[in-house]
Protein backbone atom coordinates (compact mmCIF):
# COMPACT_ATOMS: atom_id res chain seq x y z
CA UNK A 1 0.00 0.00 0.00
CA UNK A 2 1.26 3.60 -0.33
CA UNK A 3 3.03 5.25 2.73
CA UNK A 4 1.14 6.60 5.43
CA UNK A 5 -0.73 9.96 5.50
CA UNK A 6 0.90 12.34 8.05
CA UNK A 7 -0.10 15.88 9.15
CA UNK A 8 1.65 17.95 11.97
CA UNK A 9 0.90 20.82 13.61
CA UNK A 10 2.16 24.05 16.27
CA UNK A 11 -0.39 24.40 18.03
CA UNK A 12 -0.35 28.27 19.39
CA UNK A 13 -1.16 28.66 23.17
CA UNK A 14 -1.39 32.27 23.17
CA UNK A 15 -4.24 32.29 20.70
CA UNK A 16 -7.29 31.29 21.98
CA UNK A 17 -9.20 32.53 19.02
CA UNK A 18 -6.91 30.69 16.76
CA UNK A 19 -7.30 27.56 19.00
CA UNK A 20 -8.91 24.63 16.49
CA UNK A 21 -7.28 25.91 13.36
CA UNK A 22 -5.86 22.72 13.54
CA UNK A 23 -8.27 20.01 13.68
CA UNK A 24 -10.31 22.31 11.54
CA UNK A 25 -7.28 21.63 8.86
CA UNK A 26 -7.23 18.22 9.46
CA UNK A 27 -11.09 17.72 8.85
CA UNK A 28 -10.89 19.27 5.30
CA UNK A 29 -7.92 17.09 4.52
CA UNK A 30 -9.57 13.56 5.78
CA UNK A 31 -13.10 15.07 3.45
CA UNK A 32 -10.57 15.43 0.68
CA UNK A 33 -9.33 12.03 0.96
CA UNK A 34 -12.64 11.03 1.08
CA UNK A 35 -13.46 8.72 4.37
CA UNK A 36 -16.72 8.33 5.60
CA UNK A 37 -18.78 11.46 7.26
CA UNK A 38 -19.01 9.39 11.10
CA UNK A 39 -15.31 9.00 10.60
CA UNK A 40 -14.24 12.00 10.11
CA UNK A 41 -16.72 13.21 12.99
CA UNK A 42 -15.11 11.23 15.49
CA UNK A 43 -11.76 12.57 14.71
CA UNK A 44 -12.12 15.89 14.24
CA UNK A 45 -14.22 16.24 17.35
CA UNK A 46 -11.60 13.88 19.48
CA UNK A 47 -8.90 16.30 18.04
CA UNK A 48 -10.80 20.05 18.33
CA UNK A 49 -10.98 18.87 22.18
CA UNK A 50 -7.83 18.04 23.05
CA UNK A 51 -6.29 20.86 20.97
CA UNK A 52 -8.15 23.16 22.85
CA UNK A 53 -7.29 21.58 26.19
CA UNK A 54 -3.28 21.96 24.96
CA UNK A 55 -4.68 25.57 24.74
CA UNK A 56 -6.30 26.61 27.53
CA UNK A 57 -4.42 24.10 30.17
CA UNK A 58 -0.68 24.00 28.74
CA UNK A 59 -0.11 27.17 26.97
CA UNK A 60 0.21 24.92 23.33
CA UNK A 61 2.06 22.00 22.18
CA UNK A 62 2.40 20.25 18.66
CA UNK A 63 -0.63 17.95 17.19
CA UNK A 64 0.49 14.90 14.92
CA UNK A 65 -2.09 12.73 12.96
CA UNK A 66 -1.23 9.66 10.97
CA UNK A 67 -3.59 8.05 8.54
CA UNK A 68 -2.35 3.94 7.86
CA UNK A 69 -4.38 1.32 6.25
CA UNK A 70 -6.59 0.51 9.12
CA UNK A 71 -6.65 3.39 11.77
CA UNK A 72 -5.87 7.31 12.04
CA UNK A 73 -4.18 7.98 14.69
CA UNK A 74 -4.17 11.64 16.44
CA UNK A 75 -0.88 11.92 19.16
CA UNK A 76 -1.46 16.03 20.90
CA UNK A 77 2.14 16.56 22.80
CA UNK A 78 2.56 19.62 25.41
CA UNK A 79 4.63 20.72 28.01
CA UNK A 80 2.28 21.85 30.37
CA UNK A 81 1.70 21.17 34.15
CA UNK A 82 0.81 17.48 33.49
CA UNK A 83 -2.58 16.41 34.99
CA UNK A 84 -2.32 15.05 38.45
CA UNK A 85 -4.73 12.98 38.90
CA UNK A 86 -6.04 11.05 35.41
CA UNK A 87 -8.51 9.12 36.80
CA UNK A 88 -10.49 12.37 38.04
CA UNK A 89 -9.41 14.66 35.22
CA UNK A 90 -11.43 11.40 33.05
CA UNK A 91 -14.49 12.07 35.20
CA UNK A 92 -17.37 14.05 33.50
CA UNK A 93 -17.62 17.63 34.96
CA UNK A 94 -14.33 17.44 36.44
CA UNK A 95 -12.35 21.02 35.04
CA UNK A 96 -9.82 23.05 36.84
CA UNK A 97 -11.14 26.04 34.25
CA UNK A 98 -11.67 29.55 35.81
CA UNK A 99 -14.05 31.65 35.08
CA UNK A 100 -12.05 33.52 32.83
CA UNK A 101 -11.94 30.04 30.96
CA UNK A 102 -15.40 29.19 31.51
CA UNK A 103 -16.59 32.60 30.40
CA UNK A 104 -15.03 31.64 26.50
CA UNK A 105 -17.06 28.50 26.49
CA UNK A 106 -15.00 25.86 27.99
CA UNK A 107 -14.29 24.38 31.29
CA UNK A 108 -17.37 22.39 31.16
CA UNK A 109 -14.99 19.13 32.35
CA UNK A 110 -16.53 17.32 29.16
CA UNK A 111 -13.39 17.34 27.22
CA UNK A 112 -11.42 14.60 28.37
CA UNK A 113 -14.50 11.99 28.66
CA UNK A 114 -15.66 12.99 24.70
CA UNK A 115 -12.46 12.55 23.55
CA UNK A 116 -12.50 8.62 25.27
CA UNK A 117 -16.33 8.48 23.46
CA UNK A 118 -15.90 9.46 20.11
CA UNK A 119 -12.32 7.49 19.58
CA UNK A 120 -11.43 3.78 19.97
CA UNK A 121 -8.27 4.40 21.90
CA UNK A 122 -7.23 6.46 23.74
CA UNK A 123 -4.31 6.83 26.15
CA UNK A 124 -2.85 9.77 28.86
CA UNK A 125 0.66 10.13 28.96
CA UNK A 126 1.59 13.15 31.42
CA UNK A 127 3.63 13.38 34.44
CA UNK A 128 3.21 16.68 36.85
CA UNK A 129 5.41 19.46 35.40
CA UNK A 130 6.95 17.76 32.47
CA UNK A 131 3.87 17.40 30.19
CA UNK A 132 0.89 15.32 28.79
CA UNK A 133 1.18 13.35 25.65
CA UNK A 134 -2.48 11.94 24.42
CA UNK A 135 -3.10 9.58 21.66
CA UNK A 136 -5.91 8.41 20.40
CA UNK A 137 -7.09 6.18 17.36
CA UNK A 138 -9.51 6.08 15.31
CA UNK A 139 -10.26 2.49 13.54
CA UNK A 140 -11.37 2.69 9.78
CA UNK B 1 -37.68 21.88 9.63
CA UNK B 2 -36.57 24.56 6.93
CA UNK B 3 -33.59 26.68 8.17
CA UNK B 4 -35.80 29.63 6.77
CA UNK B 5 -38.91 28.65 9.07
CA UNK B 6 -36.21 29.19 12.01
CA UNK B 7 -35.32 32.31 10.92
CA UNK B 8 -39.35 33.53 10.87
CA UNK B 9 -40.04 31.36 14.50
CA UNK B 10 -37.29 33.51 16.29
CA UNK B 11 -37.93 36.59 14.35
CA UNK B 12 -34.31 36.72 13.35
CA UNK B 13 -31.79 38.73 10.90
CA UNK B 14 -29.53 36.45 8.51
CA UNK B 15 -26.27 37.56 9.05
CA UNK B 16 -24.90 35.08 6.18
CA UNK B 17 -25.95 31.89 4.84
CA UNK B 18 -29.25 33.25 2.54
CA UNK B 19 -28.64 29.87 0.34
CA UNK B 20 -29.42 27.69 2.49
CA UNK B 21 -32.34 29.00 3.95
CA UNK B 22 -34.66 26.25 2.62
CA UNK B 23 -32.20 23.46 3.96
CA UNK B 24 -33.47 20.96 6.54
CA UNK B 25 -33.00 20.27 10.04
CA UNK B 26 -33.83 17.57 12.33
CA UNK B 27 -32.42 18.66 15.78
CA UNK B 28 -31.17 21.72 18.00
CA UNK B 29 -29.06 22.06 20.49
CA UNK B 30 -29.14 25.18 23.23
CA UNK B 31 -25.48 26.01 25.62
CA UNK B 32 -22.71 28.06 25.95
CA UNK B 33 -20.87 25.64 27.24
CA UNK B 34 -18.89 24.10 24.11
CA UNK B 35 -17.56 20.65 25.08
CA UNK B 36 -21.40 20.45 26.14
CA UNK B 37 -22.42 20.67 22.51
CA UNK B 38 -19.91 18.60 21.77
CA UNK B 39 -20.94 16.00 23.57
CA UNK B 40 -24.03 14.93 21.76
CA UNK B 41 -23.81 14.70 17.99
CA UNK B 42 -27.22 13.49 16.85
CA UNK B 43 -28.05 14.78 13.50
CA UNK B 44 -27.89 18.69 15.67
CA UNK B 45 -28.34 20.92 12.61
CA UNK B 46 -28.72 23.82 15.22
CA UNK B 47 -26.99 25.53 17.80
CA UNK B 48 -28.64 28.24 19.92
CA UNK B 49 -25.93 30.53 22.21
CA UNK B 50 -25.37 33.14 23.67
CA UNK B 51 -21.42 32.67 23.13
CA UNK B 52 -19.66 34.83 21.18
CA UNK B 53 -16.10 33.66 19.51
CA UNK B 54 -14.63 32.18 17.04
CA UNK B 55 -15.01 28.93 18.96
CA UNK B 56 -18.71 28.38 18.29
CA UNK B 57 -18.47 28.63 14.50
CA UNK B 58 -16.07 25.88 14.61
CA UNK B 59 -17.70 23.80 17.40
CA UNK B 60 -20.73 23.86 14.88
CA UNK B 61 -18.12 23.11 12.47
CA UNK B 62 -16.84 20.09 13.74
CA UNK B 63 -20.39 18.58 14.60
CA UNK B 64 -21.12 19.60 10.79
CA UNK B 65 -24.32 21.81 12.14
CA UNK B 66 -25.77 23.95 9.39
CA UNK B 67 -27.32 26.79 11.63
CA UNK B 68 -26.38 28.79 14.40
CA UNK B 69 -28.68 31.49 16.28
CA UNK B 70 -27.19 34.02 18.52
CA UNK B 71 -29.94 34.51 20.99
CA UNK B 72 -30.33 38.09 22.87
CA UNK B 73 -29.64 39.94 20.37
CA UNK B 74 -25.60 39.54 20.61
CA UNK B 75 -23.66 40.98 17.91
CA UNK B 76 -21.41 38.43 16.68
CA UNK B 77 -17.52 39.46 15.59
CA UNK B 78 -16.99 40.06 12.04
CA UNK B 79 -14.27 37.09 12.59
CA UNK B 80 -17.24 34.84 13.66
CA UNK B 81 -18.96 36.04 10.45
CA UNK B 82 -16.73 35.51 7.80
CA UNK B 83 -15.72 32.14 9.21
CA UNK B 84 -19.31 30.95 9.40
CA UNK B 85 -19.56 32.24 5.74
CA UNK B 86 -16.24 30.49 4.74
CA UNK B 87 -17.24 27.27 6.08
CA UNK B 88 -20.74 27.68 4.54
CA UNK B 89 -22.89 28.04 7.81
CA UNK B 90 -25.81 30.54 8.32
CA UNK B 91 -25.47 32.85 11.10
CA UNK B 92 -28.45 34.48 12.33
CA UNK B 93 -29.38 36.06 15.42
CA UNK B 94 -32.38 36.34 17.35
CA UNK B 95 -34.20 39.23 19.73
CA UNK B 96 -35.71 36.22 21.84
CA UNK B 97 -33.35 34.54 25.29
CA UNK B 98 -31.97 31.08 24.84
CA UNK B 99 -34.99 29.50 26.96
CA UNK B 100 -37.28 31.59 25.03
CA UNK B 101 -35.88 30.45 21.54
CA UNK B 102 -35.67 26.86 22.35
CA UNK B 103 -38.93 27.06 23.65
CA UNK B 104 -40.47 28.20 20.44
CA UNK B 105 -38.78 25.54 18.23
CA UNK B 106 -39.30 22.66 20.37
CA UNK B 107 -42.93 23.66 20.35
CA UNK B 108 -42.77 23.99 16.85
CA UNK B 109 -41.69 20.63 16.56
CA UNK B 110 -37.87 20.81 16.15
CA UNK B 111 -35.98 17.47 17.80
CA UNK B 112 -38.74 16.78 19.69
CA UNK B 113 -39.23 12.98 20.47
CA UNK B 114 -42.05 10.90 18.97
CA UNK B 115 -43.04 9.93 22.97
CA UNK B 116 -43.27 13.53 23.90
CA UNK B 117 -45.76 13.56 21.14
N1 LIG C 1 -3.25 19.04 28.20
C1 LIG C 1 -3.54 19.20 29.49
N2 LIG C 1 -2.59 19.65 30.36
C2 LIG C 1 -2.87 19.83 31.67
N3 LIG C 1 -4.07 19.58 32.22
C3 LIG C 1 -5.06 19.14 31.41
C4 LIG C 1 -4.85 18.93 30.01
N4 LIG C 1 -6.00 18.47 29.48
C5 LIG C 1 -6.88 18.40 30.50
N5 LIG C 1 -6.33 18.79 31.66
C6 LIG C 1 -6.96 18.80 33.00
O1 LIG C 1 -8.05 17.90 32.99
C7 LIG C 1 -9.26 18.61 33.32
C8 LIG C 1 -10.42 18.00 32.55
O2 LIG C 1 -10.25 18.21 31.16
P1 LIG C 1 -11.54 18.27 30.22
O3 LIG C 1 -11.09 18.56 28.86
O4 LIG C 1 -12.35 17.05 30.45
O5 LIG C 1 -12.37 19.49 30.83
P2 LIG C 1 -12.11 21.05 30.68
O6 LIG C 1 -11.12 21.31 29.60
O7 LIG C 1 -11.80 21.61 32.00
O8 LIG C 1 -13.54 21.56 30.21
P3 LIG C 1 -14.22 21.32 28.75
O9 LIG C 1 -13.37 20.35 28.03
O10 LIG C 1 -15.58 20.80 29.04
O11 LIG C 1 -14.25 22.65 28.11
C9 LIG C 1 -8.98 20.04 32.99
O12 LIG C 1 -9.80 20.95 33.70
C10 LIG C 1 -7.52 20.18 33.38
O13 LIG C 1 -7.37 20.29 34.77
MG1 LIG D 1 -11.35 20.41 27.72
Amino acid sequence: MAENIRFHFDVDGENFTSAGEASVAVKKKLRQLGFPPDVIRKVSIAMYEGEINMVIHADGGTADVEVTDDEIVIILADHGPGIPNVEMAMQEGFSTARDNIRALGFGAGMGLPNMKKYTDEMNIDTEVGVGTTITMKVYL
Amino acid sequence: MKIGEIKELLNAELLCGEEYLDHDVFAACCSDMMSDVLAFVKDQGVLLTGLLNSQVIRTANMMDMVCIVIVRNKVPTEEMIELASDTGLVLMRSPLRAYEASGVLYYAGLGRREEDG
